[in-house]
């Protein structure tokens, strides 16, 4: 077996990102959504440490700092979104929010 | 050992993933959320074997600590009716599965052709040398994720107003 380099973390972080990919697409409950969504921004983030090991560079990092900064002010303005949503009508659904429906 | 720990973080990570979006045993949301705190411990693991210590305890705290209860507050706040079974929509979820393979496979072998040096040179992602390329080469997307959390607390504190409509 080779040693673990930096394909293997690519990988893990490819798959990680389709799972997360998988659950916004297939999955109707808008806290499930976003849960795929912190898992798809977690793939992002060994991509970027794994890539700044390897190659060297502090930069990725950084970056990471400012992807967990932005994830944490999306949670925060997305769960607030949705506690308003729920006042107005009482679901958690994709479906059932039509309302721009034309 | 390294290796070893990385098998063991990296299926810690997806199995924990898998669960969190797609649990056969339980459509509750509490449960995917705790899954998906094990998935961010995980990827703390993995971020201290790439020698990015700070990051890694940035992770447990931030991630895990302030995210995952922001998370479990607002599904408790929410009090969900048990969800009713929604029929299954097998062609769909065929087809986005077989999406999201299509696109691990892609990005896989993306990396995999890339190759890339095996011998890692010795980047050590500590509190110091991170705060010191924070402060000069990183200043402005420092400055930059500054103004963003505070324009996201003005928004969230504007939402969560009582009379918000």
């Amino acid at each position: 077996m080779t040693p673990v380099g930096l394909p293997h973390y690519l990988v893990l972080s490819a798959l990680l990102f389709s799972l997360g990919l998988l659950g916004v697409v297939l999955r109707r409950n808008l806290l499930i959504v976003f849960i795929s969504l912190e898992l798809m921004l977690n793939a992002a983030n060994i991509a970027l440490v794994a890539s700044a090991r390897f190659l060297n560079r502090i930069g990725g990092q950084e970056m990471v700092f400012v992807v967990i900064a932005v994830a944490a002010a999306e949670v925060a303005v997305g769960l607030a979104l949705l506690a308003a949503l729920y006042r107005q009508r009482p679901t958690v659904q994709s479906n059932d929010l039509d309302a721009l429906k034309f | 050992m390294q290796d070893l720990l990385f098998y063991v973080f990296a299926a810690v990570a997806l199995i924990a993933g898998f669960l969190a979006v797609a649990n056969p045993f339980s459509r509750n949301p509490l449960a995917s959320a705790l899954f998906l705190a094990v998935a961010l411990v995980a990827v703390s693991g993995l971020f201290v074997l790439l020698h990015a210590f700070f990051l890694g305890a940035v992770q447990i705290l931030i991630y895990a600590g302030a995210v995952m209860v922001l998370f479990l507050f607002v599904i408790m706040l929410l009090d969900l009716r048990e969800e009713q079974k929604r029929r299954a929509r097998k062609v769909a979820a065929g087809l986005a599965s077989a999406l999201a393979l299509a696109l691990a496979a892609l990005i896989s072998a993306a990396a995999l052709a890339g190759g890339g040096p095996a011998d890692p040179p010795a980047l050590e992602g500590g509190a110091r040398a991170l705060g010191r390329a924070l402060f000069t080469d990183f200043l402005l997307p420092f400055e930059i994720v500054a103004v963003l959390l505070v324009a996201a607390m003005v928004g969230v504190v504007w939402l969560s107003r009582k009379e918000a409509a």
